[in-house]
C-alpha cells in the first residue's frame, strides 16, 4: 500500500500515476476495456467545463469520479451518454461511440442515472420501468427483467402502480437505478445517486450498487460524497475544475492526505 | 370487461343516434349542425392537445392543417374524383387530406424540432401565415375568394366515426409503449434521451398524427360549411382550438373532448351577443387562467379511458420544473 502510496504524485494539477492494476476484478479479465475516454472536452460557451480529461473503465469494474461542485463530472458523464456536445474520443466495448446519438448510445449498452433521478412525475413506477424499453422489441424478456428489477428492489414491487412524483427521495433513487437496469446496461453511469438522503439510505443504496456490480454490471460513479465512492470503487479519479489531478485504486485515494483535507474534511 | 362493454355500448348507441337523428329529424336542423361542428372540435382539440398538453410543445399552427386538409380535400371532391366513385369518394378524400396535413407537418416538424424552446411557436405561426397566403394568391382555387360548389357529404355518421377514430387512435397512441415517450418528454427530456427515447422521432411521430388529424378535421369541415376561403383559417380559428385545449385542459384528452363541448356550446349561447362574443370568450380564458390555470381536467384523465390494468390513483399536484 504504501508502494502504491508513492507511485502518486502530489504536484497539483498534474498526473503522473501509473495505476496499479487491480489484477482481477470478479473473476474478469481486468485488462478488459469497457469504457475508454481520450481527451474529452466540453464547452459551455466560453467556459470550458471539461478540460481534456482521459480515463477508463474496466469490464466488471467500478470506478468512481469525484471531485467538488463544478468540477465537470456531471458534464463527463451527459457527454458520454451523448447529450451534450463535446470534443474527444469515446470508445465503448472498442467501438467509438462519439458520433452516436442518445439513443443508439443507451441501445449499445450505456444508461445512465441522472442527476436529481429524472423520474417521470405523472408516470407510474412500473410505466417508468418500462419507458427505459422503450427500444427494446424483445418483449418477453422485458416481464423477466421487470421481475428482476422488482426482486431486486421490492419496495418498488408494493408500489408499482403508485406515481414516481409520490415517492419519497430514496425510493425515487431506486426507482432511476432499476429503470437504468432496464435498459440491459452492460455499464452505467451513475451521477451523484446519494444527493440529498439520509446517510442510512445512502449505504443502502450503494450496498445495492455493489450487488449490481457483482453481477457483472460496470458502474462509472460520479460522487460528491468522495468517501463512500471511493470505498466501494476499485479505481478512482479525482477531478478539480475540469482536469483530472490524481487518480489510483480506490482507496489510495480514501487514503490519501490530500483527498482526506480536499473532500473527507 | 365490464367497462368495455359499457364503452361499446355507449359508441353503439351513439353511432345509432348519428344515423337516426339526421334519418328521423330528431332534432331541428340548427341543432344537428351544431352537433356537427362539436364532433369537428373534439377532433381538433383532441389533436392538438396531443402537441400542446401531452408533449409539451407549443403549437399555433393547427388552423394551417386543417386548411391543408380542407382544401385538398375539396378539390379532390370538387374537380379529382368523379360522382361516380360512389361510397368511396367521401372517405378518400378525407384521409388524402388528412394525409397532405401529416406530410405538410413532416416538413414542419423536421426543422422545428432540430432545436428546443419556443422554436416550433414560431415556425409553425410563420407556418400558418404562409399557408393562408399561398391559398390567397393561387387562382384556380378560388385564391381569396374561397372555394365553391363543395356538395355536404359530412352527415353526422361519418363526422361521428372520424371523431371516434381520432380519440382512440390518439388515446392507444398516448398510453402505448411507443407513446409513452411523448409523455417522458413532457416531464423530463433529458431523462428520456437518457432512457434511450429517440425524442426527436418521437415528436416528429406525435406532431405527424396531430396534424393528420387537423387535415380530417378540416376535411370534415369544408363538407359541412359547403364553402371555404382562406380566411377562415386565420389565426383566430387556431386560437378557437388552443381555448378549447385549455379550457378543457392539457394532457388529457377527456378534458379536451369537455372543452370542445363546452366551447361549442358556449359560442352558440353568445351568439346574440353578436360582436361582445369577441369580448366576452377571450376575458373567460382569463379568468379560466387566474382561477384554475391547468383547466377543468388538468393533465388528468378519466380512469376507465386510460389503459392501465388497475385504476391508478389521482394524479398530486404538477410540479412542472
Amino acid at each position: 500500500m504504501t508502494e502504491n502510496r508513492r507511485q502518486m504524485t502530489d504536484k497539483a494539477g498534474t498526473v503522473k500515476t501509473e495505476s496499479p492494476i487491480n489484477k482481477s476484478v470478479n473473476g474478469m479479465n481486468a485488462s478488459d476495456i469497457i469504457l475508454e475516454v481520450r481527451d474529452l472536452r466540453v464547452r459551455y460557451g466560453h467556459i470550458e467545463a471539461v478540460q481534456g480529461i482521459s480515463f477508463e473503465v474496466r469490464t466488471g469494474e467500478i470506478v468512481a469520479l469525484v471531485g467538488a461542485n463544478g468540477a465537470g463530472k456531471s458534464s463527463t458523464l451527459r457527454a458520454i451518454s451523448g447529450v451534450l456536445p463535446f470534443s474527444g474520443e469515446i470508445l465503448f466495448e472498442g467501438q467509438p461511440i462519439h458520433r452516436l446519438g442518445s439513443a443508439a448510445i443507451v441501445a449499445r449498452g450505456i444508461a445512465q442515472v441522472p442527476e436529481g433521478r429524472g423520474i417521470f412525475g405523472n408516470l407510474t413506477v412500473q410505466e417508468n420501468l418500462k419507458l427505459a424499453t422503450w427500444n427494446r422489441r424483445d418483449r418477453r424478456a422485458v416481464k423477466d427483467d421487470l421481475r428482476h428489477v422488482f426482486d431486486l428492489f421490492p419496495r418498488l414491487a408494493e408500489r408499482r402502480q403508485q406515481l414516481g412524483g409520490t415517492l419519497s427521495g430514496g425510493e425515487q433513487q431506486m426507482l432511476a437505478i432499476a429503470r437504468a437496469l432496464m435498459t440491459r446496461a452492460k455499464l452505467l453511469l451513475l451521477d451523484e445517486p446519494s444527493m440529498g438522503l439520509a446517510p442510512m439510505l445512502v449505504r443502502e443504496i450503494f450496498r445495492i450498487l455493489q450487488d449490481i456490480n457483482q453481477a457483472g454490471t460496470s458502474l462509472l460513479l460520479v460522487e460528491q460524497n468522495a468517501l463512500m465512492a471511493l470505498k466501494v470503487a476499485s479505481h478512482g479519479y479525482v477531478l478539480e475544475t475540469g482536469h483530472i489531478v490524481m487518480h489510483g485504486t480506490g482507496r489510495e485515494l480514501a487514503d490519501h492526505p490530500r483527498v482526506k483535507e480536499a473532500y473527507l474534511g | 370487461m365490464n367497462r368495455h362493454w359499457i364503452i361499446g355500448l355507449l359508441l353503439l348507441a351513439g353511432a345509432g343516434l348519428s344515423w337516426a337523428i339526421p334519418r328521423y329529424e330528431l332534432l331541428n336542423p340548427y341543432l344537428q349542425a351544431t352537433l356537427m361542428y362539436l364532433g369537428i372540435n373534439i377532433i381538433l382539440a383532441t389533436s392538438l392537445n396531443l402537441i400542446n398538453g401531452y408533449l409539451g410543445e407549443f403549437s399555433v399552427g393547427h388552423a394551417g392543417f386543417m386548411a391543408v386538409g380542407a382544401y385538398v380535400s375539396a378539390i379532390l371532391t370538387v374537380m379529382l374524383i368523379p360522382v361516380g366513385a360512389a361510397i368511396w369518394r367521401f372517405p378518400l378524400a378525407i384521409l388524402a387530406g388528412g394525409g397532405a396535413a401529416a406530410l405538410t407537418g413532416l416538413v414542419v416538424a423536421i426543422p422545428a424540432f432540430r432545436t428546443r424552446g419556443d422554436y416550433l411557436a414560431i415556425v409553425t405561426l410563420a407556418f400558418a401565415m404562409i399557408v393562408k397566403s399561398a391559398l390567397e394568391n393561387i387562382n384556380a382555387i378560388g385564391g381569396p375568394r374561397g372555394l365553391l360548389g363543395i356538395e355536404g357529404l359530412s352527415t353526422m355518421p361519418w363526422i361521428f366515426a372520424w371523431t371516434v377514430l381520432s380519440v382512440w387512435v390518439i388515446r392507444n397512441f398516448v398510453y402505448s409503449n411507443p407513446g409513452r415517450g411523448v409523455l417522458a418528454i413532457r416531464e423530463d427530456e433529458v431523462a428520456a434521451e437518457l432512457m434511450g427515447v429517440n425524442t426527436r422521432w418521437v415528436k416528429i411521430r406525435a406532431f405527424m398524427i396531430a396534424s393528420f388529424f387537423a387535415g380530417v378535421a378540416g376535411g370534415l369541415f369544408t363538407h359541412l360549411l359547403q364553402f371555404i376561403s382562406p380566411r377562415i383559417f386565420d389565426i383566430t380559428k387556431t386560437t378557437d382550438i388552443l381555448v378549447m385545449v385549455y379550457l378543457g385542459g392539457v394532457g388529457s384528452i377527456g378534458g379536451s373532448i369537455m372543452g370542445a363541448s363546452l366551447f361549442t356550446v358556449l359560442q352558440e349561447c353568445l351568439r346574440p351577443l353578436g360582436v361582445w362574443r369577441m369580448v366576452i370568450m377571450p376575458l373567460l380564458l382569463i379568468l379560466l387562467m387566474l382561477f384554475r390555470p391547468r383547466g377543468i381536467m388538468g393533465l388528468r384523465d378519466f380512469p376507465w379511458f386510460r389503459p392501465s390494468v388497475e385504476c391508478p390513483q389521482r394524479p398530486p399536484e404538477i410540479h412542472h420544473s
